[in-house]
């Protein structure tokens, strides 16, 4: 499993190609826009529907950044977008509802439960790696549903959105959309730089082989979980925007359909791609909602469709738009 | 914690042991000789049990039910594999993730549609229906020891035809050197069709078993599926006997757990203490166990050889 992906990962392009910077560049100007369209129909329900797409860019993009550059399937990343989210509902509940207080509580909690759980997940390879992930996801998954205080099983309703510096800046749902959508760019643009920065070099070179890397001198291990904290911090922000875009934090927000849910956005989208995270994930929710609107039955529309996808087009959907691409240059 | 409990309860982690195995086998012989991750494994198990209630119904008999389900379920396996999975092999994990995972989707969904969302029962046959004594004042339903023999039974088959048979040889050799079988003259997929109808139809016999017992409902294959990964990656992937050592450790230490977590626990805390903390441990004992398996040991308890 060490070779995951490892062939169908995209040579990055050199930084000058415009076609490079299109595809998000359109991306976010289609978010920016949606609130303006969302006027002249059912505004609140489509905002909270690309709210929620955008939150699951960034939980996406994070797992990408393992899986797709560093060949770290890690089959428990929701455990830290729980986390995120409860560290938003706990600190509420006792009367701390800002958000000076509650993102960076969010960011060290998943950060130290990324680093100790990474200390142990990266001693193994492959398929272990994916079962001891998922070990530790539904270790905190257990943990949240025993939490009688806050709701255990049942989760725990917020009262209202964070604030920030005591005003109450997120209250309104566009407020909520802009902000998400800054810490989309945000994240966007940190892991741009980030996999292709230096340490990102080495980070992808351990992927391809990691025993040359080990020769030439890089330790390996310790630049895996810095990527790895890395990963996790970001995810535990998705879970702070998460609890604050729903009201509402519980222990399904860890299961490990989520985590698998998460994998299949990155896959759906074209691995190793972060444009394709963020593409693959919104093609999932919205081809979620679209269907469940025909049929209550529209998992057995979805299923067969993911089948499909594999089978033919193996890179995802970014796989077929540059498919499409070659065929329409090549005539 | 009385030792009549005890008993009980370990005669009951030792029937959810055997299941496990009945599910970890076909998984891990699948993993093992085709590098292939089948999350639509648990589904398997899950149709099985709906297609043993649904023979019931027409056949009115316990014997003739298990014997169509057991039919239908190694057909609908074959079928699987000849519609889907066949595309698939020397693809990237994440391929047969994505993929198995849409299966999940559409039977989990599709057993809704036909059979309704609410549960099913299936009766235990009558001759097999009450309980016996299995010391003073100690009553167990036979059906459970039906399970656990049946369980030893298939596992003491496997092992003889793995490890005896020409078949098995070369289920082993393909375990671990594929391609070197392959190079043999072994029609290495046609091989692995034969491991995978029989995995798929080992899982549907778990199903059934387990339907009298249990409520057949949608979904009942997905937790059960992680358990399994779980012991196959604590036996080491591929190797049978690893898988039915580590299923046996598992169904007692998630059964015992689930018992007797809350007693242990409060010989060292107050009890109020034991009572929120007991049952989230006991549900992730088998997870802290497998974390520290892999840690000691990350290639599994026994791994197969040449991997």
């Amino acid at each position: 499993m060490a070779d995951v992906a490892a062939d169908r990962v995209p040579v990055v392009k050199p930084a000058g190609a415009w076609r490079g910077y299109a595809l998000p560049l359109i991306i976010f100007v289609l978010f920016a826009l949606i609130p303006f369209v969302g006027q002249f129909t059912a505004e609140s329900y489509l905002l909270s529907l690309v709210t929620r797409v955008m939150i699951f860019s960034i939980a996406a993009l994070s797992l990408d950044l393992l899986v797709g550059y560093g060949a770290l399937v890690s089959f428990g990343h929701a455990a830290f977008m729980g986390i995120g989210a409860y560290a938003v509902g706990i600190l509420a509940s006792h009367g701390f509802g800002d958000a000076l207080v509650s993102l960076p509580v969010a960011l060290a909690a998943s950060a130290l439960f990324a680093w100790l759980t990474g200390i142990v997940c990266l001693r193994t390879r492959g398929v272990y790696f994916i079962m001891i992930t998922l070990a530790f996801g539904q270790m905190a998954f257990f943990t949240a549903s025993s939490l009688a205080p806050y709701g255990g099983d049942d989760g725990l309703t917020l009262q209202e959105r964070s604030t920030i510096a005591g005003l109450d800046l997120l209250s309104s749902d566009r407020a909520l959309y802009y902000v998400t959508l800054l810490c989309l760019i945000a994240v966007y643009v940190f892991c741009r730089s980030l996999v292709t920065s230096r340490f990102g070099r080495v980070f992808r070179g351990a992927r391809e082989n990691a025993t040359r890397m080990t020769t030439l001198g890089y330790d390996v291990y310790r630049y895996q979980l810095v990527a790895y904290v890395i990963a996790g911090m970001i995810a535990g922000l998705s879970g702070f925007l998460l609890a604050n875009a729903t009201n509402f934090v519980a222990p399904a927000y860890m299961s490990w359909q989520r985590s698998g849910e998460l994998l299949i956005m990155i896959i759906l989208g074209g691995i190793g791609s972060l444009n394709g995270a963020i593409v693959g994930t919104a093609a999932f929710l919205l081809l979620e909602e679209w269907l469940a609107g025909f049929t209550e039955h529209w998992k057995m529309i979805f299923g067969p469709f993911l089948v499909l996808v594999v089978v033919f087009v193996p890179g995802g959907l970014l796989g077929i738009s540059r498919w499409v691409m070659r065929r329409l240059r090549g005539g | 914690m009385s030792a009549t409990l005890l008993f009980v309860q370990t005669l009951n982690g030792l029937q959810l042991g055997v299941l496990l195995f009945l599910i970890a086998a076909g998984l891990t012989l699948v993993f093992g000789v085709m590098d292939f991750i089948n999350l639509a494994h648990g589904v398997q198990y899950m149709l099985g049990a709906y297609l043993a209630v649904m023979f019931y119904a027409l056949t009115g008999s316990f014997v003739l039910a298990l014997v169509l389900a057991l039919i239908a379920a190694l057909a609908f396996g074959l079928f699987l594999e000849f519609v889907v999975f066949r595309h698939l092999y020397g693809r990237d994990h994440l391929d047969h993730v994505i993929a198995t995972f849409g299966i999940i989707m559409f039977l989990n969904q599709a057993v809704k549609y036909l059979w309704g969302a609410a549960p099913l029962s299936l009766p235990v046959p009558e001759a097999l229906s009450g309980s016996v004594q299995l010391m003073p004042g100690l009553l167990y339903p036979v059906w459970r020891l039906v399970i656990i023999g049946s369980g030893l039974g298939v596992a003491l088959l496997l092992y003889i035809l793995v490890s005896r048979s020409r078949i098995g040889m070369l289920v082993r050799a393909g375990s671990t050197h594929a391609p070197i079988v392959s190079a043999l003259g072994v029609d290495i997929r046609r091989l692995f069709t034969i491991v995978f109808g029989f995995g798929a139809m080992l899982a549907g016999f778990a199903g059934i078993m387990i339907a009298p017992i249990l409520s057949v409902e949608p979904g009942m294959g997905d937790s059960i599926l992680i358990l399994a990964f779980v012991v196959i990656v604590i036996g080491g992937i591929g190797s049978i006997r690893g898988a039915f050592i580590a299923a046996l450790l598992i169904g007692l230490v998630d059964t015992l757990g689930r018992s007797f977590a809350v007693d242990i626990l409060r010989t060292f805390m107050t009890s109020s203490t034991a009572r929120t903390v007991g049952p989230a441990l006991a549900s992730m004992l088998i997870y802290v166990l497998m974390a520290l398996v892999l840690y000691f040991r990350p290639a599994g308890l026994f791994p197969a050889k040449g991997r």
